[in-house]
């Protein structure tokens, strides 16, 4: 192939992703009136209605704290178990070590619909449901895994003399991870944050069972909202373009680490 | 280098076990209970053994969504694996075009999952969708909400878009970790473009490629919220998949038996397929 050839290819293609969300731009930007009567690429009357509409109305705006803040919880959660943990998978054998392992990998590849009616009892019979951290605790099912796979990845890249010279040193193992061994992979711990970040921020279907109104995330205040008041093509628009803004930019942070990251730290 | 046994390591791998138990153990024994007993309320329960797991295996509606399930898993597998394969071809390996090719790419990875079920609603409908809109103006009779194949396809093309970056990232990565070196000596031999893939890249990426079929199977196997969304199953039940069958059992119809049998035979698939990837992953790991 060409080299010319190849980037037609690849422009083809990332148009072909782009028109969609392109198009729920477009839709956000139009009146109901202008969406259902003419076919327009650009919208003719472009409005800020739909956006005025969800940012000074009550029942819109905590969706987004909401869901700001059990995604928060669960990559503080996640990251603080999975380190240690990620450490000693790439470090240490112990008894168990690769049982554990796939053991961990398993709750990645559960469908959450299993989990859906036991989670639902299992937190309100502790008095949890329709909190923050019922949501953050229900994604670390997966997130935790998924961190420990791809910390593990990035720990085994780094030379095991540098541990050992470090415990020469008279390091203690916390002052050693913490002042020294955290830094060398710390493109490692940023690509995991995200990956934290976006199955919590993605996943849907616990969320919602798991909250009511206290806690209820951003995308289920939409298509509630929506399904409620008839089909507002506008406001629904709307409401997805604001679902993509904190996920476009994380993306943007952690650019330069992203190919690595999605390679789980493994080439 | 050999990892030296250290049994003392449990303790830092102790908080994971437990944060993860809390979540996967106990709701996964409710599963078992539910699935062994017939429940009327919280105190009349009775012990039904096998019942619900032979009820639920011989469902024809199940076998549908099996069927459908499975035939959906290999057409995804089908395409965006060489897609995936290909693109990352195309990626430029430096310059400022990689972060903007590489952000725009990952975008749909960050939707949430049923948005992106809202985003192909409204760009495929026939009467407000950019999509619906062009192929009716050009004489195909597309209609997602009332043909069952047009359904089952825009359900597959919302896939393709959705998850076919995953793919290209991971296959980008493994290109990236193949030192210069390698290509040079290809040239100097004059290898073909094919025989430059077929011996130097597609080994390299053997180890991402796994991964990527992996994670591909899997979240295709237990997709739920975008077809919800977009089709809800329908029509008829041409785009119902096996977790929204599952959902549908469990909250809709309060099933609570079948609905814990099933969920049961349905992990069990997805267990054995990933153990067997995982041992592959292993052999190559140790391989080097």
């Amino acid at each position: 192939m060409g080299s010319k050839r190849r980037y037609i290819f690849l422009a083809v293609w990332l148009v072909f992703l782009m028109l969609p969300i392109y198009w729920l731009l477009m839709m956000s930007l139009k009146t109901n009136q202008e969406i259902l009567s003419t076919f327009t690429l650009w919208p003719e009357n472009l409005t800020v209605a739909n956006y005025v509409k969800i940012f000074t109305d009550p029942t819109w705006f905590p969706g987004y704290i909401n869901s700001t803040l059990y995604v928060a919880m669960n990559v503080v959660i996640s990251l603080t178990v999975a380190l240690p943990a990620a450490y000693a998978f790439s470090r240490y054998n112990f008894l168990g070590d690769k049982h554990l392992f796939f053991w961990l990998l398993t709750n990645i590849m559960a469908p959450p619909a299993v989990f859906l009616l036991p989670f639902f009892e299992l937190y309100q019979s502790v008095g949890l449901y329709d909190t923050h951290i019922a949501v953050a605790l229900a994604h670390t099912l997966f997130t935790v895994p998924l961190a420990v796979w791809i910390l593990e990845g990035f720990m085994s890249g780094v030379p095991k003399e540098i541990d050992e010279t470090a415990y020469l040193d008279g390091y203690s193992w916390p002052r050693f991870f913490i002042t020294i061994f955290l830094p060398l992979i710390r493109s490692g711990v940023g690509v995991t944050a995200f990956f934290c970040f976006m199955f919590s921020w993605v996943e849907l279907l616990l969320a919602r069972t798991l909250t009511s109104v206290e806690a209820k995330p951003i995308a289920v205040t939409m298509t509630r909202t929506v399904s409620a008041s008839g089909l507002d093509w506008g406001l629904l628009a709307t409401a997805g373009i604001l679902t993509l803004v904190p996920g476009a930019l994380v993306i943007w942070f952690v650019r330069k680490h992203i190919a690595r990251g999605f390679a789980l730290g493994r080439v | 280098m050999e990892k030296r046994e250290y049994q003392w390591a449990w303790l830092m791998v102790l908080p994971v076990v437990l944060v993860v138990a809390f979540s996967a153990i106990m709701p996964l024994m409710t599963v078992v209970n539910y699935s062994l007993q017939d429940i009327f309320g919280p105190n009349s329960r009775f012990f039904v053994g096998t019942a619900w797991f032979t009820e639920v295996l011989r469902d024809p509606a199940l076998h549908g969504a099996l069927i459908r399930q499975l035939i959906f898993s290999a057409a995804v597998l089908l395409i965006q694996i060489p897609l995936g394969v290909g693109l990352a071809l195309c990626l430029p390996k430096k310059g400022p075009w990689v972060s903007v090719s590489l952000v725009l790419l990952a975008l749909p990875l960050l939707v949430p999952w049923n948005v992106v079920g809202t985003i192909w609603q409204v760009f495929a409908r026939p009467d407000v969708g950019f999509a619906g809109v062009i192929l009716n103006s050009i004489g195909f009779d597309y209609n997602y909400t009332g043909d069952p194949l047009d359904a089952w396809l825009t359900v597959l093309v919302m896939d393709v878009w959705h998850w076919t970056s995953l793919v290209i990232l991971l296959c980008y990565a493994g290109l990236q970790a193949i030192p210069d070196a390698f290509y040079q000596a290809a040239r100097i031999d004059g290898a073909s473009r094919w025989a430059v893939f077929r011996f130097i890249e597609l080994p390299k990426l053997k180890g991402v490629l796994l991964i990527a079929v992996l994670l591909r199977f899997i979240f295709s196997f237990r997709i739920y919220a975008e077809p919800f969304v977009l089709t809800g199953g329908g029509p008829g039940n041409s785009t119902t998949f096996l977790s929204q069958s599952l959902t549908t059992m469990a909250v809709g119809q309060f099933d609570l038996g079948p609905a814990a049998a099933f969920s049961l035979i349905y992990f069990l698939i997805i267990l054995l397929f990933s153990y067997v990837f995982y041992l592959t992953i292993l052999n190559m790991d140790r391989e080097g």
